[in-house]
């Protein structure tokens, strides 16, 4: 199963032509159990087939009510929560779920178009936030980190991705032993893409991490700042660390180690 | 404005002295007039009280001689409150009376005619005012009678008490009144334009105050509130309108792009090609930021205060948005440089802010490349200007006339010389959206050469520190 669904995450990513090596992948591609809180039946069941493709076991609940009895009750790794739904509303199913301490990460997905949307949603309790229409890709990205943070919280003061190593306690980047002077700005991207080692992060996660703005970026701006990364950490090295994944974003990893 | 200057300049206070004017004016006549008439009514009095007495005393002599007369006028004359009495001989000697000093003039004018004279009373004492008539009697005897003019002059000096009591009577009651009334009134207008400018501010619940007086500023309060009632009814409908048209048409849109997407991922036999999905995904996209543009200018602009605002500084602001936007100005083969005063504070909302200003930089970047070989040069700047902060963004491109410049901010509006470049036409609308929000304008100017966009937004508080900035990563390249 885990071997089947990382050549369909790889596949999915746009690396289909690279051959991998199942026991040879130092990452860990863990099968999330993810629940569905979303009415619409269509987008609900297209969701859950591509989370499933993507190696994920996934329940769908179709309204607030439903949703809020099989969150409270069965265990899963991330939640993700429309905000409009029948019976009982996106955001009062995560606060009450957060009264009740359950810190299931959730994802709120919302059609709304105000302003400080974001805002509410993530004061409710959600996690992290998505507007409406999003891209499967975005949202998977979104997922994964989501299910991967409590692991996070053991504070991890050294990435290591093949022979590129971030200290984050001394500010210093190396690869091969060799010191790789970088701005503070670069620093804080490579230490979130290192952070999601293996995972894709999108253009707009890593402008939201790294320089917290909130929006759709129109122009090709994180594209220019990874590519100057990338003639400071790959260019010298005859194997690449940091691909671009057509379609979703980026990722770091040792691919063929 | 001072309290004070602010009372002198209700319309009460020219009310209150309008009415003050007038009151004086009427009050004014009125004791003219009175005094006129009692002055004339005492005058008649006086000489009918005179001419009385003369016939009265000329009938005495008759029958009494210059003898009766003279006893007659003694014993009169004793009387208080008498009037005056003087009986001379053809020599000018005084036989009887009880006045002195009088002039010999007095009684060198025709008999019977009505002097006003000034004379001591007999036995000393100040001189006074009397008005006096003489009658010849035969055997060369003089007779004059007259009435002192005391009781006139008191008479006078009340109705001129009276008058001054009166104006300072008017003085003050006009004082009071527009004290009162401008108070009242500035009390409620303040009120009013309090609760007009929290509605400004985008909070429409806000009612007038009515007290239920039925006067006109109720009634005013009134009719306010039900325009008032039927602008938030509109407002809530255009916000459930967008809400709708948010979640209706997303909601397909969400659908088409999922199924594009599955498209590109199963792919195999017969299916379209990649390029074909990912130029439709592209532009479904594309209509979905338009959209979201066009909702979010729509919302910004109905005020809606659902923006929340923060203190911010606002050369940190644009020295962030500098340093994700310089590699990319540079990948142009251009310049990004930053002129930012320190210190301004800004009370706004970080993401439009940031938001207006990354669009007038997309703006520059797209627009902005120089005629001829030159590179593309942006300058980004923070100063003030008075009381307001100026944020611009220069270039120096071919810039937009003048003619073109307000069109340029509409909704949609694409100039000519943008037609065949990719873009929506939404930029500066939106970038005008937000300055509003903030109390402030976007202004297009002609930097000869190039275009300079400045946001003109209130100063605000001056950020202390930088803790607090929730997205401050100070650390700006």
């Amino acid at each position: 199963m885990a071997t089947g669904a990382r050549g369909e995450l790889l596949r999915r990513a746009g690396l289909r032509a690279v051959h991998v090596h199942p026991a040879s992948n130092g990452e860990i591609q863990t099968i999330m159990r993810i629940l569905i809180v979303e009415d619409d039946v269509e987008a609900a069941n297209y969701l859950a087939k591509a989370l499933r493709e993507a190696g994920h076991v996934v329940d769908h609940a179709a309204d607030g009510e439903a949703g809020y009895e099989l969150a409270a009750t069965a265990p899963y790794d991330v939640l993700v929560v429309d905000r409009m739904l029948p019976k009982r509303d996106g955001l009062s199913v995560v606060s009450t779920l957060r009264g009740e301490g359950n810190h299931t990460p959730v994802l709120v997905l919302s059609a709304l178009a105000q302003v400080d949307d974001r805002v509410t949603g993530l004061r409710a309790g959600g996690d992290d936030y998505l507007p409406k229409p999003y891209a499967f890709s975005e949202l998977l990205a979104r997922v994964e980190a989501l299910g991967r943070r409590p692991r996070q919280q053991e504070v991890e003061t050294r990435y290591t991705v093949g022979d590129l190593v971030l200290d984050r306690l001394s500010h210093t980047v190396s690869r091969g032993g060799q010191d790789i002077p970088l701005q503070p700005r670069e620093f804080k991207l490579l230490e979130y893409l290192m952070q999601n080692a293996g995972q894709v992060v999108t253009r707009t996660m890593l402008l939201e991490h790294v320089w917290e703005y909130h929006f759709d970026p129109q122009t090709n701006v994180i594209d220019v700042h990874i590519s100057r990364l990338r003639g400071k950490i790959d260019k010298d090295f005859d194997k690449p660390l940091l691909h671009t994944i057509r379609g979703a974003g980026y990722t770091i990893r040792d691919i063929s180690r | 404005m001072t309290s004070l200057g602010k009372l002198f300049r209700t319309t009460a206070f020219k009310l209150a002295l309008i009415y003050l004017a007038a009151l004086t004016l009427a009050s004014g006549a009125v004791i003219v007039y009175l005094s006129q008439n009692t002055a004339s009514l005492l005058h008649e009095q006086v000489v009918e009280t005179v001419d009385a007495e003369i016939s009265g005393l000329a009938e005495r002599y008759r029958t009494g001689g210059i003898r009766g007369l003279v006893a007659t006028i003694d014993a009169r004359a004793r009387q208080p409150g008498a009037s005056l009495y003087l009986v001379t001989d053809f020599a000018g000697n005084v036989l009887a009376g009880n006045v002195e000093g009088l002039g010999e003039r007095v009684f060198s004018g025709e008999s019977g005619e009505l002097q006003r004279v000034s004379y001591a009373p007999f036995g000393g004492g100040a001189k006074r005012e009397a008005f006096v008539r003489v009658f010849q009697l035969s055997g060369g005897f003089r007779l004059l009678v007259g009435r002192d003019l005391r009781e006139h002059q008191f008479f006078r000096d009340l109705l001129s008490e009276a008058m001054r009591f009166w104006l300072f009577v008017i003085a003050a009651l006009g004082l009071v009144t527009w004290v009162f009334v401008s108070r009242r009134v500035l009390k409620r207008i303040d009120a009013m334009s309090a609760t007009g400018q929290r509605i400004m501010q985008g909070d429409l619940s806000e009612r007038l105050p009515v007290d239920g007086s039925g006067d006109e500023f109720d009634r005013l309060a009134v009719s306010l509130n039900a325009m008032l009632e039927r602008i938030e009814a509109l407002m809530q409908g255009l916000k459930e309108v967008s809400d709708n048209i948010a979640h209706d048409l997303k909601t397909p849109l969400t659908r088409m792009r999922n199924r594009l997407e599955e498209a590109m991922r199963q792919g195999g036999e017969g299916a379209p090609s990649d390029d074909a999905l990912s130029r439709t995904i592209e532009d479904c996209d594309g209509l979905i930021r338009t959209f979201d543009a066009l909702l979010r200018i729509a919302r910004i602009e109905a005020g809606s205060s659902d923006a929340a605002l923060v203190d911010l500084d606002a050369g940190e602001l644009v020295a962030e948005v500098a340093e994700l936007y310089a590699p990319v100005v540079e990948d142009a083969g251009g310049s990004l440089t930053v002129e930012a005063a320190s210190g301004l504070g800004l009370h706004g909302n970080r993401e439009l802010l940031v938001q207006a200003v990354i669009n007038l930089i997309e703006n520059a970047l797209k627009y902005g490349t120089p005629e001829g070989a030159d590179p593309l040069k942006v300058t980004l700047a923070v100063a003030r200007t008075g009381d307001e902060v100026r944020l611009s963004v220069r270039d120096h491109g071919p810039g937009i006339g003048e003619a073109d410049r307000t069109r340029a901010v509409q909704r949609f509006v694409r100039l000519e010389a943008s037609r065949n470049l990719p873009g929506s036409g939404l930029g500066l609308s939106l970038v005008n959206a937000v300055a509003r929000l903030h109390g402030g304008r976007l202004v297009l100017e002609d930097a000869a050469p190039g275009l300079r966009a400045a946001l003109e937004l209130p100063l605000g508080k001056a950020k202390a520190g930088k803790q607090g900035n929730e997205g401050g990563v100070g650390d700006g390249g």
